[in-house]
């Protein structure tokens, strides 16, 4: 039975010095066969089975991590949560995911920290102000809320903004989304692992995918590093390794794995209540409860697994920082990092059947698929169960590459993505 | 980041070059006889591999021209260069 977490809990826990607070979730051995394995212990990958489990009765499953859970793309991204996004299919996507963040600590039982603090993107020429006022209207009409603001309306927002017209990026105008903001990311994977945990779901750590098992075009499981786990039905979520995954099985993806980065800075007082993302220049800024900036920067442009990317990505970053933000010019940044994301030619994700009976893919979120954790989950769960698309990812299949129909959102969408 | 030595001008830092994606696909020589599966192959499906790669890149901001280059994307190692039009290295 899992202890609810409560007030009453941590008074109870506090008495005994919080020595004996009951585990989050067990560390099996890994069965012979389940009825499904999902490859990737990431926020996706547990979100997915937490609904399997739950919306799907599909309790005799299992995830497989390499590493330990949330410790690759999960515990590496800047956690801003948006829906903004420029098409319908995904505004859909992205929306759906929006309104579970809204209720997701109180489902789970976990505190995921979703703030509401808005995200503003800013404009910096007049074609980023005509792409703006678009989307605005676009997101609008799919019933996303969204407001285009003036120069001096992002000022009043955000004070800290240089607005100055004579920068080398003058603001010009700025979009914001106040339903948007950010999660405790760690938070996320713990949560989703607790509840799968909860539900009967096997969370394996340390067991790293070497093979999948195929007989003529159906699954029939997959080669561990911890032996040979019997299934029909295998789930890939491995975000920067999707192509690793697929090449075991014999197919190609339309990926490409690229470094990209972030830091943070040593802890301030609050300086900065809201999101601010400039996509032109590809610089972002959030502050962490703890009181750091947290700081996105932009991909390399060469397919790399190195999780470092290079130092002058990070210094075309933070110029575009400091002229934006001249009041962080004495900031000293504690850690950078890389993290490797899977890139799709329409930077839009694939959430798939393949051409192999009983094998899934979630893949190709690129730099933004930690916004769309939830609904990722709930969406692949119930591709993988019914072996049928929902309506909301259907358009995300591995077959617009074929047809041509792509979602491109490759600067259609706020480009930093 | 890293060097790079372009095989025009030497030994120059990896931030003048632009990578140019997985090397030696051929443009299909009938393109109007293809299928829209080998449309599909030819224009988006990748390798991406984890390990030694076969890759184009261009010195875009020192002499301009293109040429290839293996590397090992686990690490980042270059392992040959080469010209356009010249065999690549047996791996």
């Amino acid at each position: 039975m899992r202890n609810k977490y409560s007030v009453f809990s941590l008074i109870k826990n506090a008495l005994s010095y919080h020595e004996n607070w009951q585990r989050a979730w067990k560390d099996p051995a890994p069965k012979k066969e389940y009825d499904a394995v999902i490859v990737g212990g990431g926020g996706h990958g547990l979100a997915t089975a937490y609904y399997l489990a739950k919306k799907h009765n599909m309790n005799n499953i299992a995830v497989v991590e390499k590493g330990w859970i949330g410790g690759g793309n999960t515990g590496r991204n800047t956690t801003i949560i948006r829906s903004n996004y420029l098409w319908d299919a995904s505004a859909g996507l992205y929306d759906h995911a929006l309104k579970i963040w809204e209720g997701l600590s109180q489902e789970l039982n976990y505190n995921v920290m979703f703030s509401q603090r808005g995200v503003m993107n800013i404009a910096h020429n007049l074609q980023d102000v005509r792409d703006l006022k678009r989307r605005t209207h676009a997101n609008r009409l799919n019933g996303i809320d969204a407001v285009y603001l003036s120069t001096e309306e992002v000022k009043k927002f955000c004070p800290i903004i240089n607005t100055s017209p004579d920068i080398r990026y003058p603001v010009l105008g700025g979009t914001l989304q106040r339903r948007a903001g950010t999660a405790r990311h760690d938070a996320v994977a713990w949560g989703y692992a607790r509840g799968a945990d909860a539900m009967g779901v096997d969370i394996i750590q340390n067991c790293e995918v070497k093979g999948i098992k195929r007989n003529g075009d159906s699954v029939e499981g997959i080669e561990t590093t911890k032996g040979f786990i019997k299934t029909k039905k295998v789930g890939v979520v491995a975000a920067g390794h999707s192509s690793v995954i697929a090449n075991m099985a014999g197919l190609r993806l339309p990926l490409e794995s690229k470094p990209l980065q972030a830091l943070v800075s040593e802890p301030v007082k609050p300086i900065i209540d809201t999101v601010v993302m400039s996509n032109a220049v590809h610089a972002y800024v959030s502050q962490s409860d703890k009181g750091e900036l947290v700081i996105g920067a932009g991909t390399d442009d060469y397919v790399s697994y190195t999780q470092k990317g290079s130092h002058q990505i990070v210094e075309g970053t933070l110029n575009a920082i400091l002229e934006l933000y001249p009041i962080f010019s004495r900031m000293r940044m504690l850690r950078q990092w890389g993290g490797i994301v899977d890139i799709c030619p329409d930077a839009s994700p694939i959430l798939s059947k393949t051409s192999i009976k009983g094998l899934y893919f979630n893949c190709g979120w690129g730099t933004g698929g930690f916004k769309a954790t939830p609904g990722s989950g709930d969406l692949f769960a119930h591709t993988i169960a019914n072996d049928e698309p929902h309506k909301l990812n259907a358009a995300f299949n591995l077959n617009r590459f074929v047809s041509g129909d792509l979602v491109d959102e490759h600067g259609a969408a706020a480009v930093a993505h | 980041m890293f060097l790079i030595k372009c095989p025009y001008c030497g030994e120059r830092d990896q931030q003048e070059f632009k990578a140019g994606g997985e090397a030696h696909i051929e443009r299909p020589k009938q393109p109007t006889e293809l299928s829209d599966d080998e449309w599909a192959e030819y224009l988006f499906m990748r390798k991406n591999i984890k390990g030694v790669q076969f890759e184009r890149w261009n010195h875009a901001h020192g002499c301009r021209k293109w040429f290839n280059m293996v590397r090992d994307t686990s690490n980042d190692e270059i392992k040959a260069i080469y010209k356009m039009g010249e065999k690549p290295p047996a791996q």
